[in-house]
């Protein structure tokens, strides 16, 4: 780590807020009041789910999207547009597939008027420090993930950037091809090779952000706020099974799994969230596969969440919508980072296939407002259908119209795996009539 | 470094020409030696056509093939033009899409042949007593047949760039003019070049058409095969037709293999996609040019000037992208937009309605949809009876990969084929045989277009999964039930696709095959092609656009209610991965 005395900030955000309109209206709020300063030498990870408005934030210190209020300034000045000395490497790469990588990565300097010789100078050097020696002439797609991604790198430090900012930078990369690239950035890095000041990286990745931040800041969903910020001051190269790095990836599970008050549901299904739940896609396959995981060796009902996640091969994004789902339905409870399995959920781990969707059913009527909304409303319709637009408008009276989707497409496949209810996709209506 | 040496060292060989050099230099001269050649011809007066009219001597074919293909050449260079003009405006500035976007649209639905009788005055005005007047008559008509689905394929290639290639491009600082030539254009080609193919391929239809017109009481008959075709059909002559047939067989292939094969196989790196391809398309031209030595290190500084070019830093006028601008649009501003499109084309359709209620009664507009609606039973019947025959072919080749890679290209070579060269053949056939000419010329409305449900039935069963294909063998799914279950569902977006395009083709066809004739013999099939085309040859104006607005509303109605739907049906529903 390279400690900085003094220095003007490099990045300087206050009470930045985003909004989005929604069609009813209404605004989304995706980023709230966020303060968030980047000084030099020093590698800055925000982590939180998708939704949290991480990548938003990103956006606005990139100068790509406009705060609704508050302010962002890059070296003392409002940011409008992209402001010069920021590079940005993508998750997908946002490679030009007509250009070959010696292209690519000439493409930000041209746009800067850098004379050709020049050009072709500092681009084969960033090409030699990333590692990509030899494929100066080959289109990106002859190229695999990874050294993609190597040209993505290349492209953004050969304009020598102050900072450098990385969207989810790992996530579309295998896990050993991820973790080389990882390592020989950090390598980089410590050795002060990389012609930048700064790095801020949005990760959904816990272990990511322990393994190459010195400060993780971490997001909570709907709105995006920053819940904690935590500081690494383990030296690098830093070891994922040091007992130091295991405890702040825990305390980061445990402040992940923390909910926001209002959002949870209420335990005696009383005033709660009700009908306006939102409800993240997990598949009812994914969460028997989970309750048996669970209730099996080793776990014997009890498991650590990055542990569970490590032996699934789960992200973070991955494995939280289905832990919560369990807790939302009462088979499992989660606490501190935890997931413990409850009677119920030992139960249902050694049901057969029929029995199993009785006791889902029963559960999912209990524990889901909108489930016991839709079988009410089909009960008392003379022809026992109803429109999906009836719920979904509905529903958007207490969110965005995407989340107002994925609840309703979650509600689609429970109700139909309990057999609570069909469902037509063609014409979107909802019955009590299965198809025989 | 390491590059710079690799350039050094070709620079080094460049002075030395190679075998190839010589072909393709060849090759390059020759081309201009004919454009500069055919070119001359055009400036010369309008009575140099009469001095020297067209003559049946096959000796003549490779010149008036020379000049049909000149015409073509420079009617797809205006199309291009037009599409990166009219395609950025309405993909950069919302104002300008919420015209050009919906004109486009009814653009696509006129005939074109209709067009002509407009154009031809027009353009004859513009340089009185000159054959540019009527060569640029004719260019146009091909024009407007080729620029209006470039045009949309570019916009909806631009509306649709990735999202990060575009923050990539911003976070960059790359100008507006730099982002056009290095996102926009690149990512629009493939479906360009596609598009500009198929406009090609409809093209030789229409350049064959207008060659010889006639409106009202002025004829021009400029050098081409479609004046010699004209002139086969005045003197009764076969054999003529016959040549001619030939003469245009070898022109289609001498332009697929010399200009659009390489074209095609270059254009293949701008494909979206992050996989190779496993068999990209080759050229045997583009492989010459590749090694030759001499020529390419010519080239070197035109890529410099391309270069410098598509680096200038100009930006698109600030109010065009504003990605950063908060605050209300401007209400005000996009009110009296509308106002203005509102008031423009209410004073247009007043000035319609004047224009041809001054000669036109109740009567002439029953009459005109009255053929429109025969004209429409003609090509849904036509539609019907090609899919009930070439669908089935079209399965049974495409589901033999080799088969199909032979067929193929042939099927795409007779969509291309302008099928007019070939009509005379039939209209004998009638005459001989004294058929009836309200059925019997109907066929010659799909006659061209019939071709294009056959390749892409043939593309759909080529692309139909081979897992799919087992899975219903194993199933023991056959006959009728693998037809309906199996087959026609996984190529019903194909199969749309390729029925739309033949549909669209054989309205604009019914204005040449409604009437034909064989010398003395003229044959008439009731519909409003015909209607349109023998107003065309009276002079008759009002009945002209009478007859192009009753064909453009029935093909516009045709598309929405029928084609659309089917379309995005199959979209929704039936695509396979």
């Amino acid at each position: 780590m390279r400690d900085q005395v003094k220095q003007a900030p490099l990045i300087d955000i206050k009470s930045v807020s985003r909004l989005f309109p929604k069609a009813s209206g209404e605004d989304l709020v995706v980023l709230e009041k966020v303060d968030l300063s980047i000084r030099a030498g020093e590698i800055v990870g925000l982590l939180g789910r998708s939704g949290s408005g991480k990548s938003t934030l990103l956006r606005i210190i990139a100068g790509l999207v406009s705060p609704s209020s508050g302010e962002a300034k890059c070296r003392g000045e409002t940011i409008a547009g992209p402001p010069d000395g920021i590079a940005m490497v993508f998750q997908s790469f946002a490679l030009f597939p007509w250009l070959t990588v010696l292209q690519n990565v000439e493409l930000g300097l041209e746009a800067l008027g850098v004379d050709s010789a020049e050009r072709r100078k500092r681009a084969l050097a960033a090409i030699d420090l990333i590692g990509l020696d030899g494929f100066e002439s080959a289109f990106p797609k002859e190229l695999s993930g990874g050294m993609r991604q190597r040209v993505g790198f290349a492209r953004a430090l050969v304009v020598h950037p102050d900072l450098l900012l990385m969207d989810e930078p790992f996530s579309a990369l295998d896990v050993l091809t991820a973790e080389t690239l990882r390592t020989d950035l950090v390598d980089l890095w410590t050795d002060g090779r990389l012609p930048i000041k700064s790095v801020l990286m949005v990760t959904h990745n816990i272990e990511e952000a322990v393994l190459m931040c010195d400060r993780i800041l971490v997001f909570s969903s709907n709105p995006g706020r920053v819940a904690a910020e935590f500081k690494v001051d383990l030296a690098h190269p830093r070891n994922r099974l040091d007992p130091a790095f295991r405890q702040l990836v825990d305390s980061l599970y445990a402040r992940m799994t923390q909910r926001p008050e209002p959002k949870a549901p209420s335990a005696d299904g009383a005033p709660g969230p009700g009908v306006g739940m939102v409800l993240s896609h997990v598949g009812s396959n994914s969460i028997s596969g989970l309750i048996e995981t669970l209730a099996g060796e080793p776990y014997n009902g009890h498991a650590d969440l990055p542990v569970l996640a490590g032996h699934l091969q789960l992200e973070v994004d991955e494995i939280f919508p289905l832990a919560e789902a369990l807790q939302l339905l009462r088979f499992a409870q989660l606490s501190e980072g935890d997931l413990n399995l409850t009677e119920a959920g030992k139960r249902f781990a050694h049901l057969e296939t029929d029995e199993r969707k009785k006791l889902f059913a029963q559960h999912l009527t209990e524990t889901v407002p909108l489930i016991g909304l839709i079988r009410r409303v089909l009960d008392d319709r003379p022809s026992h259908t109803a429109p999906a637009a009836r719920f979904r408008i509905e529903l958007e009276d207490y969110m965005s119209e995407q989340y107002a989707d994925e609840t309703l497409e979650t509600i689609v496949s429970w109700g139909r795996y309990a057999e609570l209810f069909a469902y037509d996709e063609q014409s979107e209506t909802f019955s009590l009539e299965n198809p025989h | 470094m390491f590059l710079q040496d690799i350039r050094a060292t070709t620079l080094g060989h460049a002075v030395r020409p190679n075998i190839w050099d010589i072909v393709a230099l060849i090759i390059v001269i020759g081309a201009m030696v004919l454009i500069v050649y055919g070119g001359e011809q055009t400036t010369l007066p309008l009575s140099a056509l009469d001095t020297a009219p067209v003559t049946l001597d096959p000796s003549h074919l490779p010149l008036y093939a020379l000049r049909t293909t000149l015409r073509m050449l420079l009617a797809i260079v205006c199309s291009l033009i037009f599409t990166f003009v009219y395609a950025a405006l309405a993909a950069k500035s919302r104002r300008a899409e919420m015209v050009l976007i919906p004109l486009l649209d009814i653009l696509q639905s006129v005939p074109i042949l209709g067009f002509l009788t407009f154009t031809v005055v027009f353009f004859m005005n513009l340089f009185p007593g000159r054959v540019l007047g009527a060569e640029l008559a004719c260019v146009f008509a091909i024009f407007t047949s080729q620029a209006w689905n470039m045009t949309f394929s570019m916009y909806q290639s631009m509306r649709n760039v990735p999202k990060d290639l575009e923050e990539a491009t911003q976070s960059f600082h790359l100008s507006g003019w730099q982002r056009f030539w290095r996102l926009d254009v690149p990512f629009a080609m493939p479906g360009l070049i596609w598009n500009t193919m198929m406009s090609m391929s409809g093209g030789w239809f229409f350049v064959v058409a207008s060659e010889a017109i006639t409106v009202g009481n002025t004829t021009v008959t400029l050098p081409g095969i479609g004046s010699y075709v004209a002139l086969a059909i005045q003197q009764k002559n076969l054999v003529a037709i016959g040549f001619a047939i030939f003469t245009m067989l070898l022109v289609i292939i001498v332009y697929d293999q010399l200009l659009f094969r390489p074209i095609v196989a270059w254009a293949d790196k701008f494909r979206f996609e992050q996989t190779a391809s496993g068999n990209p398309p080759t050229s045997w031209m583009l492989d010459l040019f590749r090694r030759t030595r001499a020529l390419r290190s010519i080239g070197l500084p035109f890529s410099a000037v391309n270069r410098t070019f598509s680096n200038l830093r100009i930006d698109w006028p600030a109010s065009w992208h504003a990605p950063l601008r908060q605050g209300p649009p401007q209400h005000l501003v996009d009110a009296l937009w509308v106002a203005v499109i509102v008031i423009g084309c209410a004073y247009a359709g007043w000035q319609t309605w004047h224009y041809l209620a001054a000669t036109l009664g109740f009567s002439d507009i029953a009459a005109a949809v009255g053929y429109g609606l025969i004209t429409l039973l003609r090509v849904v019947v036509l539609i019907a009876l090609a899919s009930l025959i070439w669908v089935p072919v079209g399965v049974w080749i495409g589901l033999r990969p080799k088969l199909a890679e032979r067929v193929q290209p042939l099927a795409q070579f007779l969509a291309a084929f302008p099928a007019n060269l070939a009509f005379p053949v039939f209209v004998v056939l009638i005459v001989r045989f004294g058929l009836n000419a309200n059925v019997w010329l109907s066929p010659l409305m799909i006659l061209g277009t019939q071709w294009y449900i056959l390749f892409n039935v043939i593309a759909g069963a080529s692309a139909f999964p081979s897992d799919l294909k087992e899975a219903a063998a194993s199933l023991h799914l056959k006959g009728w039930r693998w037809w309906v279950k199996v087959v026609l569902p996984g190529i019903f977006p194909y199969y749309i696709t390729g029925a739309i395009t033949a549909s669209g083709g054989s309205w604009n066809a019914s204005i040449v095959a409604e009437v034909a004739s064989w010398g003395d013999t003229h044959l008439t099939a009731a519909g409003l092609g015909a209607y349109i085309a023998q107003a065309t040859e009276a002079g008759d104006f009002p009945r002209v656009v009478l007859g192009i607005a009753v064909m453009c509303i029935l093909v516009t109605l045709f598309n929405r209610l029928l084609w659309r739907p089917l379309y995005a049906f199959g979209e929704r529903r039936l695509r396979l991965g």
